[in-house]
Order: C-alpha cells, then sequence, then structure tokens
C-alpha cells in the first residue's frame, strides 16, 4: 500500500516539479532519506524539510504546537522524524509523505528526548510533570514513566540521552543527581539512581562511543561523569573549578552540550558564564586550555572530522559565529550572520554546515572548507537544524 | 537655554505620567512608558530571550512559568527590580545592562496583565 502510494507520487513528481515555488505538504517521488532533514520554525510550531544535496527546502509540516524549545531524533530507517516540542508535544513526522504521521500530547512541558540503540523506544525528558517518559517508537504508546521524585518533589530533567544496550541516561535540575533507566531486559525499566552530579545539571552528553555520559553544571564551575564501561556506576567530578578567580557573567541562555565531539584527542566545550570556549583532555580529564572566543558559547559544535569547531553565542552577542581549529586552538574566522544565531548543523561528513539565523528569518549554508557562504534560505524563525544521519548516532 | 516643561516632556511623557498617576499604589509613578519602537523590541525581548528559560509562551521552563496567575501576589515594583538585578544564587541574571527602570517596569506590568504576543 504505502509503496503504491510512493510510486503514484513518484508519476507526479514531474507535475510538482512544473509548479511555480517549492512543493508543500506533496508526497515526493521515489528517494532515499540520507540527504533529508528538518528545520525547526519556532514560532509557528512548523518545521521544514530540507535536503542538503540540493541544498533546498522540499516542504513545511504545520500543526506540531509549541515549538518554541524543541529536538528531534529519527528512526533508524532514516524517514520518520521525532519531534520534541515544548508543550509536551511528541509529534512523529514522515518525511517523505512530508506530513504528521502520529501526535501526541504527553507532558505539560518538555526540553527534548533520545531514540534507544534498537529504534524501538523513544524518551522524552520532561520539567513537567519532572521525569521521564518512554514510547513505543511506532505506535507513540507509552512504556514507561519514571517520575524524577527527590525530596523537593518531582525535579525537571535534562540531559536525556541513550546508551549502548537500551539505557537512557539523564539528569534531575533541581536534584542534581544522575539516573539511568535500562530496558534491556524488555518494557520494564530498571531505573538506577548513579549518584548526585553536582548543583544543577543542565545538559548532559554521551560520548566515547557510548562509554561515557557527562553532565555539565549550571550551579557550579566543574562537571560530572558517569564511566558506563566500570561497575558499579558512580559519578565523578571533573574540572572543578575550571573557572576559580575568574567573575563569572549574568548567563542569559543556557549553554547546549549536543555536539562536544571529541576533536583531535580533546573535546571543546562551552564555559558557562565566561567567553570561553573550554579544552580537555579526552584521557586525563583534565582541562589542558582556554580558548577567548566572542561571548558565551552557546552550541561548540566539532565538524564531524574534528579539524574545526563552530560555536554560536548567547544573547546579547548572538549574531555571530567562530571558527576554531583544533590543531592550533586559535579562532580562525568570525562570521556574523545575523541577529540570533540559534543552532548549527553538519552534514554527515562535514562538507557543508547549516546555520540558523532566527531574527533574519533566514538559514545560511557554509561551505567547511572554503569558509563560504554557499546559499541561503528563507525560513520563519528558525532554530533547531536536524539531518537524518543523526538517526546512526549514539547518544543524542 | 530655556524650553518649556511641556516641549521636554513631551506628550508621552505627559501620558505616561498621568497614567502612573493612576497606579501610584504600585509604585509606577514618575517612570517614562517606553515609544512604540521600544515596545516591539521589548515584547521580542520578552518572548524570545527571556523564553530562552520561562518557555516562549511564559509557561516556564527551566525557569518559572511567568502567566498573570503565577505573578498575581506580586508587586509590580519588586518584579521590575528582580528583572533588572536578577536572583542571586539562582540562574536569573540581572538584565540592568540592557533595560532601563521604565523598561522593567512596563514588562513587570505587562507579565501582571498578560504578555503582548509579537506581531510580524
Amino acid at each position: 500500500m504505502k509503496r503504491r502510494d510512493i510510486l503514484r507520487a513518484g508519476l507526479a513528481a514531474p507535475l510538482a516539479a512544473a509548479l511555480p515555488g517549492r512543493a508543500s505538504a506533496m508526497p515526493m517521488p521515489m528517494r532515499g532519506t540520507g540527504d533529508l532533514g528538518i528545520v525547526i520554525e519556532r514560532a509557528t510550531g512548523s518545521v521544514l524539510v530540507i535536503d542538503t544535496t540540493q541544498m533546498d527546502i522540499l516542504g513545511r509540516i504545520g500543526g506540531l504546537g509549541d515549538l518554541s524549545h524543541a529536538s528531534a531524533v529519527f528512526s533508524r530507517d532514516e524517514r520518520y522524524a521525532y519531534v520534541f516540542g515544548r508543550d509536551g508535544g511528541l509529534t512523529m513526522l514522515d518525511l517523505l509523505e512530508m506530513k504528521i504521521a502520529r501526535r501526541i500530547i504527553q507532558g505539560g512541558n518538555s526540553i527534548g528526548g533520545a531514540i534507544s540503540d534498537d529504534g524501538r523506544l523513544v524518551a522524552v525528558s520532561n520539567y513537567k510533570p519532572g521525569g521521564v517518559k518512554v514510547f513505543h517508537a511506532a505506535t507513540l504508546e507509552q512504556v514507561a514513566d519514571i517520575p524524577a521524585k527527590w525530596a523537593g518533589g518531582l525535579s525537571k530533567t535534562v540531559g536525556l540521552a541513550d546508551a549502548p544496550g537500551r539505557k537512557f541516561l539523564f539528569s534531575l535540575f533541581e536534584a542534581g543527581e544522575i539516573w539511568m533507566a535500562d530496558f534491556a531486559h524488555g518494557n520494564k525499566p530498571r531505573v538506577i539512581k548513579i549518584g548526585k552530579a553536582g548543583k544543577w545539571p543542565y545538559d548532559g552528553l554521551i560520548a566515547q562511543g557510548g562509554r561515557i555520559y557527562i553532565a555539565g553544571l549550571f550551579g557550579e564551575d566543574g562537571m560530572a561523569k558517569v564511566d558506563l564501561w566500570q561497575e558499579p556506576l558512580k559519578v565523578e567530578r571533573i574540572l572543578d573549578g575550571y573557572g576559580r578567580g575568574e567573575k563569572k557573567l549574568p548567563v542569559y541562555k543556557m549553554p547546549h552540550l549536543e555536539g562536544w565531539t571529541e576533536a583531535a584527542g580533546a573535546f571543546f566545550f562551552p564555559a558557562v558564564g565566561h567567553h570561553e570556549v573550554l579544552v580537555m583532555d579526552g584521557r586525563t580529564w583534565q582541562l589542558t586550555g582556554k580558548i577567548p572566543v566572542h561571548g558565551q558559547p552557546v552550541f561548540v559544535m566539532a565538524r564531524p572530522d574534528g579539524r574545526h569547531v563552530w560555536v554560536n553565542f548567547a544573547h546579547p552577542l548572538n549574531d555571530t559565529v567562530q571558527v576554531i581549529d583544533t590543531m592550533s586552538r586559535k579562532v580562525i574566522k568570525t562570521f556574523t550572520p545575523g541577529p540570533a544565531v540559534l543552532h548549527m548543523e553538519f552534514t554527515p561528513r562535514g562538507e557543508q554546515v547549516w546555520v540558523s539565523v532566527r531574527d533574519k528569518n533566514q538559514i545560511n549554508i557554509y561551505d567547511t572548507h572554503s569558509l563560504e557562504l554557499l546559499r541561503t534560505l528563507e525560513a520563519k524563525a528558525p532554530s533547531g537544524i536536524f539531518l537524518t544521519a543523526r538517526a546512526h548516532k549514539i547518544g543524542l | 537655554m530655556k524650553f518649556p516643561a511641556r516641549k521636554i516632556l513631551g506628550p508621552g511623557l505627559l501620558l505616561a505620567l498621568a497614567g502612573g498617576l493612576a497606579l501610584a499604589g504600585s509604585g509606577w509613578a514618575g517612570a517614562a512608558q517606553p515609544d512604540a519602537a521600544r515596545v516591539k523590541a521589548l515584547i521580542h525581548l520578552v518572548r524570545q530571550d527571556c523564553g530562552s528559560c520561562h518557555g516562549m509562551t511564559l509557561k516556564g521552563g527551566l525557569g518559572k512559568p511567568l502567566l498573570p496567575q503565577n505573578l498575581a501576589g506580586r508587586d509590580t515594583e519588586a518584579l521590575a527590580e528582580i528583572i533588572l538585578d536578577g536572583i542571586p544564587d539562582t540562574p536569573m541574571p540581572p538584565w540592568r545592562t540592557e533595560l532601563s527602570r521604565a523598561d522593567a517596569l512596563w514588562i513587570a506590568r505587562k507579565l501582571k496583565e498578560g504578555f503582548p504576543h509579537e506581531t510580524p
């Protein structure tokens, strides 16, 4: 049935291509999805479906609710995107048919999600009610509800990431703890409270191919690390007092840890409250450098080959993007794409980067080797950009 | 140089002062109203940048919800102080470098009334 629909769409394609303007919500001709992705349109509850080979927008899908803070993961066949919206909406998009496949409101206020390594479970991190809910990826039926109970009630959860073996790691903002939900033995999780991370973990990520979970702390200078290869699991503190002796600036936007790839043997990541990108050795977990940058970093994203990292910044210095060379550890290029640069996403092999410029209603596409602007596309208040290649990465 | 007071203050400010008298109890008196362009910028700032933590719809995120029902018992002036100075030992930063007292009072008052939406 599905295949016939796609074939039919394929026959109709030449007609669609002949129409002026871009097709919207029209099924695509038979094609793969490895070069597709989505751009969140923050203010209008819509997403754009993009094609990084054509460097173009294929269509727009609306009706996704409040996307003021939204992120997405992809099914392992790269056909479906799961979009996590601020209003607790979990929307499954069909990128080929360019429509909403399923949509539920699973919570009151959510922050992000993850998909299990086997592609069968989608987990959502909620602020309200504080905790994590887990759903069947195919049907969006609820599998598990994990309230983040602590002494103060329910804690907001952040930094949700998938780990190998049907596991999800996450951090509790108020409680300052790191937990794991282990679905290795079926759909009833074993919930392990690994330990105390520190004051106000704000985000977390999986590093080193699934071995390490790291939570960044907002309330103190330092980070919390869990080595998933060590039994029993425990939280270790790293980089304690990395900003010692420096005056911390007010923070107008929480940084993110996503894109914290190991580059040239080191990790590059945002300092909280400082105009610096920090460099940590990937073996000793010691701070080995501080790179002065334009403002407080929000995203510090390594190009997939690790040679460069691209950095955007918090309000009010958020009109700028800088590129750091990981060999010299110096800023080699400063762009000013326009007001409110919110996100950056590299193509799978890193030859292009797509940059959202919210207040210019624009997406900029750069060649990451020549550092030249290749193309601009119109979008309505674009924020997150997510490409289907994420389907095959652990811990996003 | 001498100018008549009315010319210096301008009609907008006089209106604000007149409005301030009616709101004297909430400490609004004496603060200038931001002009139309400033109001547009403030709405954008609150929706987008305060929205980073409080949510673009202001129903809360990592930061507290800022809807009228959440602020019903709060004094406008006290809210403006929080906006300007932040809350020490919490993630709420001071906005004094970007906002005047009049801006902060306007934001506090509008939050209590129901904050306006951005118009394209």
